[in-house]
């Protein structure tokens, strides 16, 4: 169990971190979510020993590692930019982080080439061990560094924007294989994102940040459709904001999401600018008066949508206002 | 978007002879023959003067001036005084930019502006320097003269005068490199559970082996060809203080110009395989650094 207790960070004046506490249980993969300059980042590194936390403690399994020198923590440390050694084949790349024991602990040679095939074998890398990195493509890169982050049987996997450089297509594959590959080893994972999506996708659970500070962690679920803060709100998933004042329904916003409001016989009148397909259903773009945010709406595609210019009236399906 | 057609549809005479981004005909021509104007003029033609003012008198004669006792003596020295010098400032190179590019720490723009400081400053005045902390009249005279500690006018004074001169050439060569480079590789070795010096020597060192030989090569063409602070340093005792840029400036106060220019073509024949050396590393190490990512 990996226990965060009050962490603060601070670079010069710059406040990175302040007062984040959490708690991860064995086997568990968390996305940590947010944008730039959230403290996410920070966070992970923080966890790795690759940054040193002002104040507050970082425990793994109930032991104090805040004075654990990184290589001594038995993480496994995956790079936004992969990081692989350039001037080593992807073999030696896997094998750096057993080669470099010392000689008591070091495996022979002929066990380290074991391991290593091991490796490129769940990373669905065979064949290639003899390519330098110069020679793989991002996809590759990426699964190399993994395997070079096992290869020291981590305790904790640790991955910084995993994906960030990747185009969409293998993006998706990536993060199959990334999902498929806890599953199967049931390894304590964190990854950092600014994605959503995918942390909706892969995460058994998502602590979402802002400012330096943990906004809410819970489940996909509990994060999309109860968020415990109008930045939750706002950021995992689309949300329109609007003032409940404008349906007769008291003060405050309301945050609803596309499929939230309804297009109907009463409500408040909007000047549709724009419709298009988005997947199973029509999402209607438009304006309400003296709003001066683009609203977003889906409707049911069995249908027919509005026309652009009309005037239809909307209203909400549910309400949710935040203090 | 239709404003760009409209420019592009208005120049279309012109495009269709030179593509979107190079010049015309006439000017393209004029420019480049100016830069081989000038480089024949100010660059090529006075490499050549040497060679042709050296063998003026035949091989046999380029042979007698370049080996007489004491160009043999002053060919020595420059090789001694490279030979210490180039090492030193790999490692003072290496450990300076290993330091400002990896870590953070207080007066590293200081550090900085340190390194450039033998840049900044005109060699003879480095010279002086030396000269007034470890002459007879310097800081220092006194207690070394009653040591029996000869710096200045002996080759420990040439050698620190070229230690000084040439130490930003590797340091300024490894900092960009290593800032373009970051951190990440540093981090994932340590995060494999790497030592520090196993760090350095597994991935830091590899990943700039091509500019750390490129700054070592810049440094020894320096270290062997300074000049100015060597001058002010060595007393041009013959035979003894005298390495060959001192040599050739000797010679030609002597009128013996075959002899000052037979020991200079060693010096310029150094230069080209210097620059000949360079442009092989240099394009080694595009290949490298363009194979990133």
């Amino acid at each position: 169990m990996i226990t965060l207790e009050n962490i603060n960070k601070r670079f010069g004046a710059y406040p990175a971190l302040h007062g984040a506490d959490l708690e991860i249980r064995d086997g568990e993969f968390i996305a940590l979510l947010g944008p730039s300059g959230s403290g996410k980042t920070t966070l992970l590194r923080i966890i790795a020993g690759l940054e040193q936390q002002d104040g507050g403690r970082v425990l793994f399994d109930g032991k104090d590692v805040s004075a654990t020198r990184v290589a001594d923590r038995g993480v496994g440390f995956v790079f936004q930019h992969y990081a692989l050694f350039r001037h080593m084949t992807v073999a030696q790349n896997v094998a750096f982080g057993l080669s470099v024991r010392r000689r008591r602990a070091r495996l022979s040679k002929a066990e380290i080439g074991a391991k290593v095939q091991e490796l490129l074998g769940l990373v669905r890398l065979e064949g290639l061990g003899d390519r330098l990195p110069a020679q793989l493509s991002g996809g590759q890169r990426q699964r190399v560094a993994l395997a070079r982050a096992l290869a020291i049987e981590p305790q904790l996997l640790l991955l910084d924007e995993p994906f960030g450089a990747l185009d969409a297509r293998v993006r998706k594959d990536l993060r199959r294989a990334l999902r498929d590959l806890h599953r199967r080893m049931g390894l304590t994972s964190i990854f950092v994102t600014h994605d959503q999506e995918e942390a909706l996708e892969m995460a058994d659970r998502i602590v979402v940040m802002n400012n330096g500070q943990i906004e809410q962690i819970g489940t996909p679920e509990e994060v999309y459709t109860r968020p415990a803060t109008p930045f939750v709100a706002g950021f995992v998933g689309e949300t329109n904001l609007l003032p409940a004042g404008l349906f007769g329904a008291g003060g405050g916003d309301l945050h609803l999401r596309p499929h939230e409001l309804e297009i109907g016989e009463r409500g408040a009148p909007l000047a549709v600018a724009n419709v298009f397909r988005k997947g199973a259903v029509w999402r209607i773009e438009g304006h309400l008066a003296g709003i001066d945010r683009v609203i977003e709406i889906d409707s049911d595609a069995a249908l027919p949508p509005p026309e652009v210019g009309a005037t239809v009236l909307v209203a909400p399906k549910v309400t949710r206002v935040f203090a | 978007m239709s404003g760009a057609l409209v420019v592009r549809g208005a120049r279309r005479g012109l495009l269709a002879r030179a593509g979107a981004t190079s010049e015309s005909g006439p000017t393209k021509v004029l420019l480049i023959g100016v830069a081989l104007v000038f480089l024949a003029l100010f660059l090529a033609l006075p490499l050549a003067v040497v060679f042709m003012e050296a063998f003026k008198g035949g091989l046999a004669v380029w042979r007698a001036a370049v080996s007489s006792d004491d160009a043999r003596a002053a060919i020595r020295l420059t090789l001694l005084v490279a030979a210490i010098s180039v090492p030193l400032n790999m490692l003072f190179g290496l450990a300076a930019s290993w330091a400002i590019a990896k870590f953070s720490f207080k007066g590293k723009s200081l550090l900085i502006t340190l390194i450039d400081l033998p840049f900044s400053v005109s060699p003879v005045v480095s010279g002086l320097i030396f000269v007034l902390l470890f002459g007879m009249q310097g800081w220092l005279g006194p207690w070394l003269r009653d040591h029996d500690v000869k710096i200045i006018f002996a080759v420990p004074g040439i050698i620190l005068a070229t230690v000084f001169i040439t130490f930003p050439f590797v340091a300024r060569e490894l900092i960009p490199l290593m800032e373009a480079q970051g951190r990440d590789d540093e981090e994932a070795a340590v995060s494999l559970g790497a030592s520090g010096w196993q760090t350095f020597w597994h991935v830091t060192l590899p990943n700039v082996r091509w500019g750390l030989l490129y700054g070592v090569l810049l440094c020894n063409a320096r270290a062997m060809g300074e000049f100015g602070a060597v001058s002010v340093v060595s007393g041009h005792i013959r035979g003894e203080t005298n390495t060959m840029p001192l040599h050739v400036e000797i010679l030609y106060n002597e009128y013996d110009f075959v002899g000052a220019f037979a020991v200079a073509s060693l010096l310029a024949g150094l230069a080209l395989v210097t620059l000949v050396a360079k442009t092989a590393l240099e394009w080694r190490f595009n290949l490298h650094a363009g194979g990133r990512h």
